[in-house]
């Protein structure tokens, strides 16, 4: 019985997504009028995101100011980019469409999303920027044999920013099929360019800023919606929720925790999975590079923490108002008869018809541009990530032993960055019906199985050796992937195997991938005598003092 | 410059890592607390959660999640409080002292 239990999440996600949605989206209905004012705000806006890295890119000339603009972010700036890149499409839309679909389910992944960021806080921050310089693998690497170390991390950044694009780009393809009525697979190869675009002329000074003004945006965007939500409910919680219920087929079931994490290894799991996958994604680690110190790192996560918090709660209230305003209003429905679930365009787009019931077609045009910047920037920082490890990391360091020429090196990004575009279009195409915010929990599962253990351990414990961290890094990353390929979600929805047959019955394996890895790491670190690994723990105590006074590290570098 | 083992031996390095071990694990264990709690009461009972309180539709879940996304933001809150306080003197004087 519980195992049924734990297939029914992702089964739910799934049946929700197929068959019902699938005629929404590629039927006539889905091609509806095109909304001018909508599309002029959203044109205007992509333009003004490609003028800012026009600029940016004149700005680029070093490798250091492409991978972190120079470290000359300030605590605040960088604050509002972490935040802009966590209110990704995945917590945006994601978080409002699980609200919509589930009710107080999504609140799970919203607090689950937040609360990784105190540990990066107490734990990562500060040493991080101390020891790193452009990716984090800098950090993990930094007493150890290079290259093995710098191939793990590289390995571990590609496969969880190839799972979070996924994601993303899943959310900008159904926002442009819906706005400008084109096929999906064209929506997702329009993304696919644009993307390339940003990162291989503007880096990280072009992300950076484009990540700062879409969150100023979307937070005064999303607090409006909330607002105009409350405004029509009299600013009482209980009446929102009241007409929620009514409408909703799951009744009174949508303001408890209900099908989403009904069994307790899948909860923890996924608990698990948001809290310290947070302190291994490899886009969010590099913005703690792109401000001058251990101070403004540590002042960047408060100011990020408080945005992100707040926006969650709007996204709460979105959500809500998604079930009664946009499911009782047949305009944003493709059979009306058929109520909630038949929602144009799949349930990621909860928040978007929201805005247009809320503040008419000109509101939905600048939500519509704010949600398309937001997964246009966050996918440029991803890529960029992802990019950074393929250059510096494998490149760089492994191939060329360190002596890489800097343009070279930079060249190696700009090609890596249109490789992985490519992946990002295949990918995108092949998981169309998947819940946003799902495929991220299972990105943070794998940054967390890989990357945070690997990082933590060489922070925190003197004994781990090049090879514990190597083989018990791989461990993880291993069992964390297969853990997701054979999870329900993807062996039954995206991979189309019989109902029941997933191998992997949780729908999230961190519980058990986080363990292999640490208990990897610890038990291969005891084992290793070699001349090594005498190296690797004798390196601890000058890495301990650099991580905790700076002394030695690289600074701000100048304009 | 001084060697790293000069500075390890400096009392005022001593003091910034025991500050900042204390502080970084005590809270890291009130959010796990806080979090878990959260996460484990959904997993064994979902029904608490669900319980209704005042008159109308409201259940106990949503001021719950409410508090635990508040508190999570008042820790960060404090962290940073404390560190500015006593971390970046600190570390400052140790810095100038290795010179």
């Amino acid at each position: 019985m519980s195992r049924l239990k734990a297939i029914a999440p992702a089964a739910a996600l799934a049946a929700l997504a197929t068959p019902a949605l699938a005629d929404a989206i590629s039927g006539p209905a889905a091609k509806q009028a095109i909304n001018i004012p909508a599309i002029a705000m959203f044109v205007a806006f992509v333009l003004l995101t490609l003028g800012i890295t026009y600029w940016a890119a004149k700005q680029t000339k070093s490798a250091a100011q492409f991978y972190s603009a120079g470290g000359g972010i300030t605590g605040f700036q960088n604050g509002l980019a972490i935040a802009g890149d966590y209110m990704s499409a995945a917590s945006f839309l994601g978080i409002s469409g699980l609200v919509y679909t589930s009710g107080y389910d999504g609140l799970i992944y919203s607090v689950g999303f937040l609360v990784g960021w105190p540990i990066v806080t107490f734990l990562i921050a500060e040493p991080l920027r101390n020891l790193g310089k452009f990716t984090f693998a800098d950090v993990a690497s930094f007493r150890f044999g290079q290259a093995p170390i710098r191939v793990l991390a590289a390995c571990g950044t590609l496969v969880v920013v190839a799972f979070y694009l996924i994601a993303q780009m899943v959310g900008a393809g159904k926002l442009i099929q819906l706005l400008f009525g084109l096929d999906y697979w064209i929506a997702v190869v329009i993304v696919g360019f644009l993307m390339i675009i940003y990162v291989t002329f503007g880096g990280m000074v072009a992300t950076t800023w484009v990540q700062i003004i879409k969150a100023i945006l979307l937070l005064a965007g999303a607090s409006f919606m909330a607002l105009m939500v409350l405004v029509k409910f009299g600013f009482s919680l209980d009446s929102l929720f009241k007409a929620s219920i009514a409408i909703h087929p799951k009744k009174e079931a949508i303001m408890a925790p209900g099908g989403l994490v009904s069994n307790p290894v899948s909860a923890v799991s996924l608990g698990l999975a948001l809290m310290f996958g947070t302190a291994g994604l490899p886009h969010i680690l590099m913005r703690f590079f792109t401000v001058a110190d251990a101070k403004a790192a540590r002042k960047s996560v408060f100011y990020a923490t408080g945005f992100i918090g707040y926006f969650y709660i709007l996204t709460f209230i979105i959500g809500f108002g998604a079930i009664a305003l946009v499911a009782t209003n047949p305009d944003y429905l493709t059979d009306a008869a058929k109520g909630l679930s038949a929602i144009r365009g799949g349930s990621n787009m909860a928040a978007i018809h929201l805005s247009d019931a809320v503040g008419g077609h000109l509101f939905l045009g600048f939500i519509s541009a704010v949600a398309f910047a937001t997964i246009l920037a966050v996918v440029s920082g991803l890529t960029l990530s992802g990019a950074s490890a393929v250059s510096h990391d494998l490149y760089a360091t492994v191939i060329k032993g360190g002596k890489a020429n800097e343009q070279d090196e930079i060249r190696v990004s700009k090609i890596t960055t249109v490789v992985l575009g490519i992946i990002a279009i295949g990918l995108g195409i092949k998981f169309e019906n998947s819940n946003v915010a799902f495929m991220v929990g299972l990105a943070f599962a794998i940054a967390a199985s890989c990357n945070f253990p690997v990082l933590l351990m060489s922070l925190m414990w003197k004994g781990m050796t090049t090879k514990g961290a190597v083989i018990g890094g791989f461990l993880g990353l291993i069992s964390a992937a297969l853990g997701v390929v054979f999870s329900p979600a993807v062996w039954e929805a995206v991979l189309g195997n019989a109902k029941g047959s997933a191998p992997f019955p949780y729908s999230n394996p961190a519980l058990f991938s986080m363990t292999i890895a640490f208990v990897g790491i610890w038990i291969f670190s005891k084992l290793d005598n070699s001349a090594r690994a005498k190296l690797d723990r004798e390196g601890f105590d000058p890495q301990f003092v650099r991580s905790q006074t700076g002394i030695g590290a690289s600074g701000a570098s100048a304009h | 410059m001084k060697s790293w083992e000069e500075i390890e031996r400096n009392p005022k390095f001593v003091e910034l890592v025991q500050a900042r071990k204390s502080l970084g694990w005590t809270l890291s264990i009130i959010t796990l607390i806080v979090y878990f709690g959260f996460i484990l009461l959904i997993a064994f009972d979902p029904k608490l959660l669900g319980a209704k309180i005042g008159s109308g539709v409201m259940t106990l879940g949503m001021p719950v999640g409410l508090i635990v996304i508040i508190v999570t933001f008042l820790l960060v809150g404090i962290y940073v409080r404390k560190a500015n306080a006593t971390y970046d003197e600190l570390t400052r004087q140790i810095v100038e002292e290795s010179k």
